[in-house]
């Protein structure tokens, strides 16, 4: 069973396998991005509170998720590498960094655009605002610290190793607005029982998060491509996938 | 020659204690840091008392997290730069063991000493007597915990040459929670409330990272120094 699963790590599996996925996953993203845009953004009710402004949630909160969910995947892969030495998890974490860097400053951004007409402000030091600052913290930390080694496996390991470290900050994100009396409003989705929303807006928000975590999928496998790529330049392989 | 854990211990920690006594400037040089920090605020915002005291755990706590910041640059890095460190880790020993000792002594130099002069400067920033014994207290905690956040910043720049800014890098945005429980905690003492809360806040932030950081920082070492 291991050296099944020590040949599906394989960096030539892994490449082709991304090939393979990507049109996949961009094809499923545009369908669900699109149908979520098109009826959160037209046809969803106005919110009775918020107007109109309350549209920005079709962005903001599938990036928030998202910046999570890419720190997650960067950690559990930093792990599987550190702990069974499958090397490909290096590869899979350097690439889901800067993405996950991205949708938190997506979140950053669009959260504070959004706290412009709700808040009055486009900056509150909320525990919700300031966690999820510290983790764009984290991910600069990772990415430049496995820039700092000359030896790219040795910055590998070590960025894998911060990863898993930072870890503890997820929970910590994600349950502030539990946790303390923010003035960001409370999770309305991702609860049990009924979600505290209308099922007209609540359609798009999903398939928005749904394409979004499929956006995510298709740019990881590109960049994991590339980030193969370039660690397995000397192998045989690589010239001949090259070549052909 | 076969030592326990516990003697390996109190040796490596007797040898960094008496390695740090003898360069006493080093030792004072975070000190004076924090001081000089501290001092820099009224300066710089004013010097009214009243204000003072509200920003006053702020100050502490961020002077605190500075000079802690400053001087774990050096926790690995004389002995990897002299190879002392490779011979530890072929001792047989534990790699943890090496870590919790260096540890502990970089803390009894730096965060202790800390505690204890920190009644000096919070009583020129204006905050009451009767808040010190919270106010060091939560400084003790927090102080160890961000040593022990400092040994995994430490064993994963080791082995840079530009390593230090990384440090702060890598170190502050782990270390926020505890900014903001230390400060609340002083906070509460001053407005004569129970700090109860941010205090068992702080003391199982410091349980957290003194039971996980050794592991973390022994294989943040082992990447480097392999």
């Amino acid at each position: 069973m291991w050296t099944w699963f020590y040949r599906l790590a394989s960096p030539p599996h892994v490449y082709r396998t991304a090939a393979a996925l990507t049109p996949w996953f961009y094809a499923v993203a545009a369908v669900l991005i699109g149908y979520g845009l098109v009826d959160g953004l037209v046809f969803a009710p106005r919110d009775y509170q918020q107007g109109d402004a309350f549209r920005i949630i079709y962005v903001h909160a599938p990036s928030a998720w998202l910046s999570l969910f890419a720190y997650t995947t960067m950690a559990v892969a930093g792990a599987i590498a550190l702990i069974w030495r499958i090397k490909v998890g290096y590869a899979v974490a350097a690439a889901a960094a800067p993405i996950g860097a991205s949708f938190t400053l997506s979140a950053l951004v669009t959260g504070s655009l959004w706290g412009r007409p709700m808040w009055g402000t486009y900056w509150a030091w909320d525990p919700r605002l300031t966690s999820e600052l510290i983790l764009l913290f984290l991910y600069f930390g990772v990415i430049s610290l496995r820039q700092a080694f000359e030896d790219p496996a040795r910055g590998d390991r070590a960025a894998a190793l911060l990863g898993v470290v930072g870890v503890v900050n997820v929970p910590i994100v994600h349950f502030s607005v539990t946790w303390w009396n923010s003035l960001h409003q409370g999770g309305t989705v991702m609860r049990l029982g009924k979600p505290e929303m209308p099922g007209s807006m609540l359609w798009p928000l999903l398939a928005m998060l749904a394409g979004f975590m499929f956006f995510f999928g298709a740019v990881l496998c590109m960049r994991v491509r590339g980030e193969v790529l370039n660690r397995e330049r000397q192998s045989t392989w690589v010239r001949e996938a090259v070549k052909s | 020659m076969n030592v326990g854990a516990f003697r390996a211990m109190r040796l490596i920690l007797h040898r960094e204690l008496s390695l740090s006594f003898r360069r006493p400037d080093q030792l004072l040089q975070p000190l004076v840091f924090f001081l000089i920090v501290t001092t820099l605020f009224p300066l710089a915002l004013s010097p009214e008392m009243s204000l003072l005291r509200d920003m006053a755990p702020g100050v502490l706590w961020v002077a605190a997290l500075l000079s802690s910041l400053l001087s774990i640059d050096a926790l690995f890095k004389g002995d990897a730069d002299d190879g002392t460190l490779e011979q530890l880790a072929l001792s047989g020993q534990s790699l943890s063991v090496i870590v919790i000792a260096k540890t502990i002594a970089h803390w009894l130099v730096s965060g202790a000493a800390l505690v204890v002069m920190s009644p000096l400067v919070a009583t020129a920033l204006g905050i009451p007597v009767d808040a010190f014994a919270t106010m060091m207290f939560s400084l003790a905690l927090g102080t160890l915990t961000l040593s022990w956040l400092g040994a995994i910043g430490a064993g994963l720049t080791v082995g840079l040459r530009r390593g230090s800014v990384l440090l702060s890098l890598i170190v502050l945005p782990l270390a926020m929670p505890l900014l903001i429980f230390g400060a609340s905690a002083t906070d509460r003492a001053i407005g004569g409330e129970s700090p109860a809360g941010a205090l068992y806040f702080l003391a199982s932030l410091c349980v957290f990272t003194s039971s996980l950081a050794p592991l973390a920082a022994s294989a943040a070492l082992r990447i480097t120094l392999e």
